[in-house]
């Protein structure tokens, strides 16, 4: 057995695939939530209660209907991107001409109930979920879980195919113009209110569908998101919201210095983010890929 | 009715209040009513939206706790103590936080408030999930006050709620307020007027963090312990609520939004995540419907009442 800077390799191997994981939520939330704030210009703070009702809808459709883990992969985002619906066109769409500030709050306020409400329901502790795909296979360096490597994979592809959808397709380029100029794309004959509808539900859909990959791995709870999606804002301000590669990347890199932090000194892997944060605002304000507006 | 009239009513309130009412209760929403305070100079007359506030309002109070538990300061001094290591986190903070504008602010500011509370739930000093039991209440000013006595302390509460209101009343009302109103409004007109708009904008943070610290600290002594709760992203969230209920931007606002959201939780406390619940449903309908506040739209009101019958 040999060992890197006194540290054994499973334990080093181990934590960066635990780090590649976080990274791999951190993606998926922050590419929704960057999503969102370009064509809405609000920032969803109810985004972590969102991924912890994908969490929750998985769990329910497995306990109630029996519904297994493959096909709540599809019905969860969409259950919840149907409440997403719900939520832009009740209340968000009221506030769009206002400061940016009063979405935040509100979605805050959102936040607050939904939390409330599941707590009350189901209470604080965790729930588990079974691993669809127990077992896993010795790699020589490390033991990898058939299923971590398997969230690794599929978020990576969904981010990827988000890339893909927003940077290369047909209604990717409405998207971008309409975040650029809603007013004139509107003027195109393209519906613009149905579309911020839509792209609402899609990163809501995003933030639930990371909730159902989190569930074998995390125990279903109420407040499961709670401190993610405070995680998640710091990565936001570290990649700046203005480029989708930039969030994939700023969320898997930023998941993995988590990780090693946690193999160097582990008290301060729940800080580390919100030191580079410090260090990004002091040479680069706008974030790293991000546009100053 | 003027803005002295007002105060002065509510200062005849606020002196009659513990005959009428339980001490620590009044205690409890004075100190956060300052808190409120100190949040509302920040949003109100610098436009700056701290979503933060709760990591100097919460370290103050460790900071005053450990000094009069551990190193056995008089609690005047502790107070000071906590105040001050307050502001010089908001220095650091505020530096950092003030690079960027609007919803970046308020992110930032939330981001550091997590780190500070994950500092804290590690911390020797702190006493981590368990917070920071068993402060004593030593008696003020070399012995000359008992505040051991709920009524004693009530009253030396009030008066440094009032020093801190007076205070912030002193800025905004300063040629400095007025600076900050300006860059508010339009900081490119500011900047351009020769204003160092930065350096306006962080000194009015350290101001309030230093002010939301004496919160805290005072919050400590009464109370007699200081725990995780008071830094969580929970409480940062609660403290825009008062000022919200309240309204931003107005003097009174925040005390009247303090007073009634502590009321609340007094009552609803048994309740448990309905408390949470109900706070997010006075989010969203004060977002929707009540921008101004209580204080703001009484004050529209009385204005348009008040023009109406001059004619």
């Amino acid at each position: 057995m040999f060992e890197l800077i006194g540290i054994p390799p499973q334990a080093l191997f181990g934590q960066l695939l635990l780090g590649l994981i976080n990274g791999a939520f951190y993606a998926m939330l922050s590419l929704g939530l960057a999503v969102i704030f370009g064509l809405l210009n609000v920032i969803n703070f109810t985004h972590g209660a969102q991924y912890m009702m994908g969490a929750f809808a998985a769990w329910l459709l497995l306990t109630v209907l029996g519904i297994p883990f493959w096909a709540a992969l599809v019905l969860a985002p969409i259950i919840v991107g149907f409440t997403g619906v719900l939520i832009e066109r009740l209340l968000l769409r009221r506030i769009y001409h206002l400061d940016h500030l009063y979405g935040f709050l509100l979605t805050f306020g959102l936040a607050l109930i939904i939390e409330g409400v599941f707590r009350w329901k189901w209470g604080s502790s965790g729930q588990p979920y079974d691993n669809p795909i127990p077992g896993g296979v010795n790699l020589g360096f490390m033991f990898l879980p058939y299923y971590r490597g398997w969230v690794v994979i599929a978020s990576l592809v969904i981010c990827l195919a988000t890339w893909y959808a927003i940077e290369r397709t047909r209604l990717g380029a409405y998207l971008r113009a309409a975040t650029e100029n809603p007013t004139l794309v509107r003027a195109f004959g393209i519906n613009v209110p149905r579309m911020i509808t839509l792209t609402y539900a899609f990163g809501v859909g995003l933030a639930a569908l990371a909730g159902v990959l989190a569930a074998p791995i995390q125990q279903v709870s109420a407040l499961m998101g709670t401190n993610l999606v405070l995680v998640v804002f710091a990565v936001v301000v570290i990649g700046g919201m203005g480029s989708i590669m930039g969030s994939i990347l700023t969320g898997f890199g930023l998941g993995l210095i988590e990780g090693l932090t946690k193999v160097a000194y582990p008290p301060a892997s729940n800080i580390v983010i919100f030191v580079v944060m410090a260090l990004v605002l002091l040479v680069k304000p706008a974030g790293l890929f991000g546009r100053t507006k | 009715m003027s803005t002295r009239n007002v105060g002065f009513l509510l200062l005849a309130v606020a002196l009659v209040a513990p005959w009428v009412a339980y001490p620590v209760f009044l205690m409890t929403a004075l100190c956060f009513a300052l808190f409120a305070c100190a949040f509302n100079l920040l949003i109100g007359y610098a436009g700056l939206m701290s979503f933060g506030h709760a990591m100097f309002f919460g370290l103050a109070g460790y900071v005053c706790g450990h000094a009069i538990k551990v190193w056995g300061w008089p609690p005047e001094l502790a107070m000071l103590g906590g105040a001050l290591a307050a502001g010089a986190l908001g220095v650091v903070t505020g530096a950092l936080a003030i690079r960027r504008q609007g919803i970046y602010f308020a992110m930032i500011t939330l981001a550091f408030s997590q780190m500070v509370y994950f500092f804290c739930l590690q911390a020797p000093f702190t006493g981590g999930e368990d917070g920071l039991q068993g402060i004593p209440r030593s008696p003020m000013l070399g012995g000359l006050l008992p505040v051991h006595n709920d009524m004693v302390l009530y009253y030396v509460v009030l008066a440094i709620f009032l020093f801190g209101f007076g205070a912030i009343y002193r800025i905004i009302h300063s040629p400095f307020g007025q600076v900050l109103k300006a860059i508010r409004e339009n900081e490119q007109r500011a900047v351009s007027l020769g204003y160092n708009a930065d350096r306006y904008k962080l000194v009015a943070f350290i101001l309030s963090a230093t002010l939301a610290g004496l919160a805290g600290s005072l919050k400590a002594v009464v109370m007699q312990f200081a725990t995780l709760t008071d830094v969580t992203a929970a409480m940062s969230g609660e403290v825009v609520l008062m000022a919200l209920v309240g309204g931003i931007g107005t003097i009174f606002g925040p005390v009247v939004g303090a007073v009634i959201i502590i009321t609340m939780q007094n009552y609803l406390a048994a309740t448990g995540e309905w408390v949470l619940v109900i706070q997010g449903v006075i989010f969203v309908a004060i977002v929707l419907a009540f921008r101004k506040g209580i204080v703001g739209e009484i004050a529209d009101r009385w204005r348009a009442y008040s023009a109406g019958s001059r004619k």
